[in-house]
Order: structure tokens, then C-alpha cells, then sequence
């Protein structure tokens, strides 16, 4: 593929003592403020999509809806699944951050079969490999998915798709459920707010019609994420989910809980509230990511575990500490530790 | 397998014998007198995996406990010896071979499963629990563990991790990094920490991503929590029978072209056939020039479906023969031979030499060609079975090791396998790993800088480089390491 847009990444990189990486700035929220005046950014488009092979491999700074569209028009998708159609393709991997289906399709690290990147001392790199099953080396990708563009500027990536199912419904029940319910064979998702629980199936239609039914579902809209000025994502264990709901309901929150995967949306009027609910989840074992607003709030509320090992990868890659500055707290005492 | 020669180790220290001798007093301190041992008939027995190079241990300890898994590494720190992880040795790379004189720590008596958690799909397991028994004993509530390595009778669940397994189910599923949520590892410091979590995600890099399929070099797990996956209501397993390997390959294309992502889709050929035929009977038509075995599973209708649609697509690609399994013991018999086709193949020539390599799934019909070109160069027969759904190939290259200069083509039709494989914008491994026998092969995929970054992110976890020396990255990949490539690690 031409060179000229990672060159320029490359040379932006190393004439500056600090780069923020940036997408389509749909998840700049996510994590610590970056201070830098040099913007990088990844070029856009689709490299290549083989249907017959399912993988796509595509440019960092592709928006999702582009790339979404392009599989669907033969029958495939990708599950990335962000938050805003927006979002960079980079930009999701960077963050890390899975969608809704996670229950049945596994975390968003799972789609990425290959990385191409440019380090910290502004060298391009490859990690993984273009086919779909693939052990050669070290797992690259899945350490750049996640890794809030501190260890390299994602510049094109190779993707796993799937072929899109026939049928795709939502259907809810009235109440709450603690456990996914056993009528139901690996739903894509299951959510629950508090008053409703929503369940999306996806295969052929028979068999999503079949489920509904003896799961009680009837068909409705998609759950909303809850509202609020300051939103965060807490991440406690499944089994945890049930003890973390009692606790919010004491709080002046909006929830919505991925049930057996433990990932709870949380929307407050005020950012103490989110504290509170921050602080429920870390009682439990969890914490809690800040995403919107809240700008009094740490990031992440808790120190990253780790640290050490962290550190001396951040080290490593990127050894002036170029990329995304401050993005995630990594404190060079810490490789002491 | 008999190994050519005998390989001495990278890094031949000239460690007095006392300093060994104090190793191994510090090792039964920890472990005691039964659990650590340097006879040279017990050292004999890890002198290698199941593959072709050979090393040597200066000692081998059996821990039972995290506890003793750090005083073993912590005690191979004093005494500047690196240490090299083992589960049962099914490894076919030599990840487990030890090399540059170190310590084996053998993990086969960490085998309880520490917790099952049904609601939840994940257990607790330790390293030296065999991959099988774990889903035997978690079968009557409805559970699996999804990667099923032909080896599951032997191999252990710490030496998937280690090498990052697959099987013939991991093509709708994944291999073994989308089954663990968290390790709790011994670092070559010896300090203890847990890489992951039950929670879904935690702030920061994902090192549980890193540490599975680093192949022991990046320290040793001691407990692994795995997902567990609910067994499907409906299963169907379908025998194609081919004229030809390349109508079944243009078939396997077909179907994956065609939208559908079955269970698992396995390949097998004449010979491999005609071989677990007269080992076990699995009801395998002896005339077909290539079998597929295709599985799918889930809810019934779209079963039904895609076992007509595979049918309808088979036979357009010349299947002569559609045989459903009518029931849960012939499906078991398939499936049997399948698996039996490693030991069945044992039984046709003294020596064989199993490959892995993946290809893009479109380009398994030329591939196969060349492979099959390849060994007539040498003068080897080949033999086909591999998981062709995800276009993972395992030619077995058959031979008496006993025959003067046989390594010599046996290794060069290997790397020209490899060569084809990478050209044909494939990679090197599927779910066996790097370890020694690839690892002067990683150039070919990857440049210097890309090498420099791998060998950097394993510094990072094992700055003191004694976890399992010498594996994975070839020499030169960061300064100053000069390597010798010991015999039996081809090319």
C-alpha cells in the first residue's frame, strides 16, 4: 500500500515532543487529558476486504459506518459495535471500549487479526498476521487494543467479520434478571435497567421467533443507554452485577446492566453521584471508567494494576513518551514498583 | 520421534557442579527431596517435547502450589539459572525443549480445578489440568471448554496458554486467547500477580492478551480462569466424500464464501483416511480422494439450514457422498477418527514430521498443490489433515530417520512449506507456536523493527531474560545476543 499518510505519521512523530493521537474524537473523553499541540491521525479507507476469507483489512482512521456499510453489501459485518457510527476504527481499538453484543461475540479485542503502527521513535511496525487463525510471535494486536494510543499510532488493521445473521431482533421482558435466563441459548445481549430487561437474538428468523417465545420476550425497541450530563462504564464480575444494581438504587443514577458480562452504564445529574456509583463498584471489586463529563473525576479511579510491567512496555515502545501523554497514568516511579 | 543429534544447549554454562548441587538442595528445601531431582535418567525424560529438538536440564522440579512455582523460580534467580515451563511435553515446536542449561519446572501435579462457576461460564483451573478432564468434568452442567486440540487427552490447559491452542472447534469460537479471562502467573522475579480479570475489562494494556501464546517466556501460570461455553441444543456432523483434495478444498472456499461459519470444518486425505480406516474404523469411505467433516451446531432451524446449504454446496463442488451422522455415537466415531489421524499415521512409517501453517482461506486449493509438489521434490510422501474451515494446514511429512541424509530434505521441504505458506500471504503458525523449530523462520514474516518490538514487550515482562531462553524470537532480534541454532530446530 502507499506509504505517504504513515511516513507523515512518522515524521510528525518525531518532530514533536508530544502528539495527541486523535479519530474522530468521538472517545476524547476516555481517559486522561492529553496536552499536546501536534495532532496525528491515521488515513481512512478500505485496503482490502476478501468476503471469501472474512477478514478486511482497513485504514485506523476509517469511520465505522463506512466500513460497516462496505461488509454489509456482501452479507458481512464486524462486530465493533461503538457507542457513535462515528467512531474511527482506530479509535475503537485504541479505546478498546466493547459494544453491546460482547455476551455472545467476545470483547472487541477478539476482531483484530493484524496491526500496523507507527512507535513512539516514529518506526512503522507490524504485529499478528492477515489469517484468521494465527500464533506466529507476540499478540501485538491484542496489546495495541486498549492500550489509548500511548504505544503506537494505529495506522491500518486487519479485521475478522462474520457474516451478518438473517435474523436480528430485540424483545424484552418486564423486571430484572440476574443471570442470562436458560430458555435462551447464547443471546447477543442481555440488559437490564431496572424496570425492563432486553434481550437481542440474532440467527434465523425461526429460531429467534422460537426463543422469544419461550423466554416469555415480546419484541421491542433497543434498550437507550442512560442519560446524564457525567456517564461512566463500570466493570464489576457477572456475579457481582445483582450486588452493584442493589447498591445503585440507593444513588440518584440511571443504570443499564450487561447481564453475564458485567459491564453497567451508568448516567448522573451530578458528578458526586457517579462518584458514588464509582466507588459502589469498587467496593465490589470493579471500578468504574469514566467516559462523559465528570471532569473532576480521575479517569479511572484506581491505580492500574500492574503498573510496573505497564510502565516498562510504555518504555519500551515509546521511549520519549511521545504518544498521548498522560492518556493513562503511567508514572515512570512506577516500574520501580 | 527420535531426534538427528543431540543439542547442548545456547548458552553452555560452565556451572560447577556444586552450584548445580546447591540449586537442587535449594529446590528440595522448597519442594522437598522427592519434587526436585538431577539424575541424568530423570533429566533424560524433559530433555525435549514432542517435537524434533533435544536440550538439556541441569534439574526438574514437580510444584504443587504457586507457593512452590516461586520458590522454584526464585531459587533458579539466585543461582542465575534460567528455567524452562513444561505441561505434558505435547508441544510440537520445542517451546518446552530446554536450552542455555536451565532449571524445568514440570506442572503436571497443579491439576485441581480450583472452582466452577455455572451461572457464570468460567472455572478456575491450574495449569497441569489435562484440556479433556476439564470438559469432562464440567459436562454434566451443560458446559464445554471450546478448544479441543487433537492432543486434549494429554495436553494441559497451562500448555494451551502457553502456546495459545486451537482445535477443530475453534473456528466459530477462537483459540485459546478468547477462552481465558485472567492468569495468575509467576514472573522470572518470582513475584506472584494475576494478568486479567473476571471483570470485563481493566484499565490499562491487556498483559493476559500478551502472556497467552508467549510459550513460557514471559513466566509461568499457576491458575487460569477460563470461559466455559453452554452446549449447543442441536449438533449435526456431516461427512463430504471428494474425488480429488482440491474439489473438497474448492468446497471448504464455498461454503466460507458463501456466509456460513460452521462449527468445524476438517480435511482429511486418501492416505490419512485409507490410515485411521485400518486403525480404528470410523466409517471413512476408502475410495474418496479427500473427506471433509463438517460440523454445525445451535438452534435447530438454523442447523437444518446449514446443513442443507452445505450439502447443496458440497455436491456442486463434486461431494459424491452426503452422510449426516444419524446419532451422538456415530457423530463420536468421526470425530474419533479425526483425532486418531496422529496415531494412525505412527503406524505407517517409523518418523513423521507434522507441520503448521495457515494460508487465506481462498488459497488453500494452490497451496495444497505446492505442498504436494514440495515433498515430491524431496522424495517424501505427504500426508493431509488439518482444520481447513479457517485454512489452517498440517502436512505430515513421512520418513525413517534412520535413512542417511533424510533430515536434510525433511527440512527443506518444511521450510520451502513455510516459504509457500508466507508467499501465499499466510503465516507460520496456526496453534503449535514459534518455539525453537520456527523461530529462525520469524524473519520471514516480520522485518527487524517489528522483531525488535516483540523482543522489547517480552524484555518488559522478564527483564532478567531467564524465563525460557532462547524461544520464539531468533537471535539478533534485539542487541548483542549471538545464538547458536542448536540441532533438531530446523533450518
Amino acid at each position: 500500500m502507499t506509504d505517504t499518510a504513515a511516513s507523515e505519521v512518522c515524521a510528525a512523530i518525531r518532530g514533536a515532543t508530544a502528539v495527541h493521537v486523535v479519530g474522530a474524537g468521538t472517545h476524547d473523553e476516555i481517559g486522561g487529558r492529553v496536552d499536546a499541540r501536534t495532532e496525528v491521525r491515521a488515513a481512512s479507507g478500505i485496503v482490502r476486504f476478501e468476503p471469501a476469507d472474512m477478514t478486511v483489512r482497513v485504514r485506523a482512521g476509517t469511520p465505522v459506518r463506512e466500513l460497516e456499510a462496505a461488509l454489509a453489501e456482501r452479507g458481512q459485518e464486524c462486530v465493533l459495535d461503538p457507542r457513535s457510527p462515528d467512531a474511527t476504527v482506530g479509535g475503537v481499538l485504541a479505546t478498546g471500549l466493547s459494544g453491546w453484543r460482547r455476551l455472545r461475540h467476545g470483547p472487541v479485542r477478539d476482531v483484530v487479526l493484524e496491526v500496523r503502527f507507527a512507535t513512539g521513535d516514529g518506526r512503522v511496525v507490524r504485529g499478528g498476521g492477515p489469517t484468521v487463525k494465527n500464533v506466529t510471535g507476540y499478540d501485538i494486536p491484542r496489546l495495541m487494543v486498549g492500550s489509548m494510543g500511548t504505544l503506537g499510532v494505529l495506522l491500518d488493521v486487519t479485521l475478522r467479520t462474520r457474516p451478518l445473521a438473517e435474523a436480528t431482533a430485540w424483545a424484552a421482558v418486564y423486571g430484572t434478571v440476574d443471570e442470562v435466563p436458560a430458555a435462551l441459548y447464547r443471546p447477543s445481549c442481555v440488559a437490564s435497567d431496572g424496570g425492563a430487561t432486553h434481550v437481542l437474538l440474532e440467527g434465523d428468523a425461526r429460531d429467534v421467533d422460537e426463543q422469544q417465545r419461550a423466554a416469555g420476550l415480546r419484541v421491542s425497541d433497543p434498550p437507550r443507554l442512560p442519560e446524564g450530563r457525567h456517564r461512566g462504564r463500570a466493570s464489576v464480575a457477572p456475579g457481582n452485577v445483582p450486588a452493584l444494581r442493589a447498591r445503585l438504587r440507593e444513588i440518584p443514577v440511571r443504570w443499564l446492566a450487561e447481564v453475564g458480562v458485567g459491564t453497567v452504564h451508568v448516567g448522573a445529574d451530578r458528578p458526586e453521584d457517579l462518584a458514588s456509583a464509582r466507588a459502589a463498584a469498587e467496593r465490589l471489586g470493579g471500578w468504574m471508567l469514566r467516559e462523559h463529563g465528570a471532569p473532576d473525576l480521575d479517569p479511572f479511579g484506581i491505580a492500574l494494576p500492574n503498573a510496573g510491567i505497564m510502565a516498562r512496555i510504555k518504555a519500551a515502545l515509546d521511549p520519549d513518551g511521545r504518544l498521548n501523554p498522560d492518556r493513562l497514568p503511567l508514572n515512570p516511579a512506577s516500574e520501580a514498583a | 520421534m527420535n531426534a538427528p543429534t543431540e543439542c547442548s544447549g545456547l548458552r553452555r554454562y560452565d556451572r560447577a557442579i556444586d552450584a548445580i548441587d546447591a540449586l537442587l538442595a535449594e529446590l528440595q528445601r522448597g519442594l522437598g527431596s522427592d519434587r526436585a531431582r538431577a539424575e541424568p535418567l530423570e533429566l533424560a525424560l524433559y530433555d525435549r517435547d514432542a517435537g524434533t529438538a533435544r536440550g538439556q536440564a541441569v534439574a526438574v522440579c514437580f510444584p504443587r502450589s504457586t507457593t512452590e512455582v516461586a520458590h522454584a523460580v526464585r531459587s533458579a534467580a539466585r543461582f542465575d539459572v534460567p528455567f524452562v515451563v513444561r505441561g505434558s511435553g505435547t508441544g510440537l515446536a520445542g517451546g518446552a525443549t530446554p536450552v542455555g542449561d536451565p532449571l524445568v519446572i514440570v506442572m503436571t501435579q497443579m491439576n485441581r480445578i480450583r472452582s466452577v462457576d455455572a451461572e457464570r461460564c468460567v472455572a478456575w483451573v491450574e495449569p497441569g489440568v489435562l484440556n479433556l478432564d476439564l470438559s469432562r468434568e464440567i459436562a454434566h452442567l451443560g458446559l464445554h471448554y471450546a478448544p479441543d486440540p487433537s492432543s486434549q487427552q494429554a495436553c494441559t490447559i497451562g500448555g494451551n496458554v502457553g502456546t495459545n491452542a486451537g482445535g477443530p472447534h475453534c473456528l466459530a469460537d477462537g483459540v485459546t486467547s478468547a477462552h481465558v479471562l485472567a492468569v495468575e502467573v509467576v514472573l522470572g522475579d518470582g513475584s506472584v500477580t494475576t494478568l486479567g480479570g473476571l471483570e470485563p475489562d481493566l484499565p490499562g494494556y491487556d498483559l493476559r492478551g500478551c502472556f497467552v501464546g508467549s510459550e513460557g517466556t514471559m513466566g509461568i501460570a499457576t491458575a487460569i480462569a477460563v470461559r466455559l461455553t453452554p452446549d449447543p441444543p442441536a449438533v449435526r456432523t456431516m461427512l463430504l466424500a471428494f474425488r480429488t483434495i482440491s474439489a473438497a478444498a474448492a468446497a471448504v472456499s464455498a461454503i466460507i464464501g458463501a456466509g456460513m461459519l460452521p462449527a468445524a470444518l476438517e480435511m482429511m486425505d486418501a492416505r490419512i483416511t485409507a490410515a485411521v480406516e485400518d486403525f480404528i474404523g470410523a466409517g471413512f469411505p476408502r475410495d474418496a480422494g479427500a473427506v471433509l467433516l463438517a460440523e454445525v451446531d445451535g438452534l435447530p432451524n438454523g442447523v437444518d439450514a446449514a446443513v442443507r446449504a452445505i450439502e447443496v454446496l458440497g455436491r456442486d463442488h463434486g461431494a459424491y457422498l452426503v452422510r449426516v451422522a444419524a446419532d451422538g455415537q456415530e457423530r463420536a466415531l468421526l470425530w474419533k477418527g479425526r483425532k486418531s489421524a496422529f496415531g494412525a499415521v505412527a503406524r505407517l512409517a517409523p518418523d513423521y514430521y507434522l507441520h503448521d501453517a495457515v494460508v487465506p482461506r481462498t488459497k488453500l486449493v494452490e497451496v495444497l498443490e505446492q505442498v504436494d509438489t514440495i515433498a515430491q521434490a524431496q522424495s517424501l510422501a505427504v500426508m493431509n489433515v488439518f482444520h481447513a474451515g479457517d485454512g489452517n494446514l498440517h502436512p505430515l511429512l513421512l520418513f525413517d530417520a534412520r535413512e542417511p541424509g533424510i533430515w536434510e530434505r525433511v527440512y527443506a521441504a518444511g521450510d520451502a512449506i513455510a516459504r509457500t505458506c508466507i508467499a501465499a500471504g499466510g503465516v507460520l503458525s496456526g496453534e503449535h507456536g514459534i518455539g525453537l523449530e520456527k523461530r529462525d523462520l520469524m524473519p520471514l514474516m516480520f522485518d527487524p523493527d517489528d522483531l525488535d518490538i516483540q523482543a522489547r514487550l517480552r524484555d518488559a515482562f522478564d527483564p532478567s531474560g531467564r524465563a525460557n531462553p532462547a524461544k520464539v524470537l531468533p537471535s539478533g532480534s534485539r542487541c548483542g545476543d549471538l545464538q547458536r541454532i542448536p540441532a533438531g530446530a530446523w533450518i
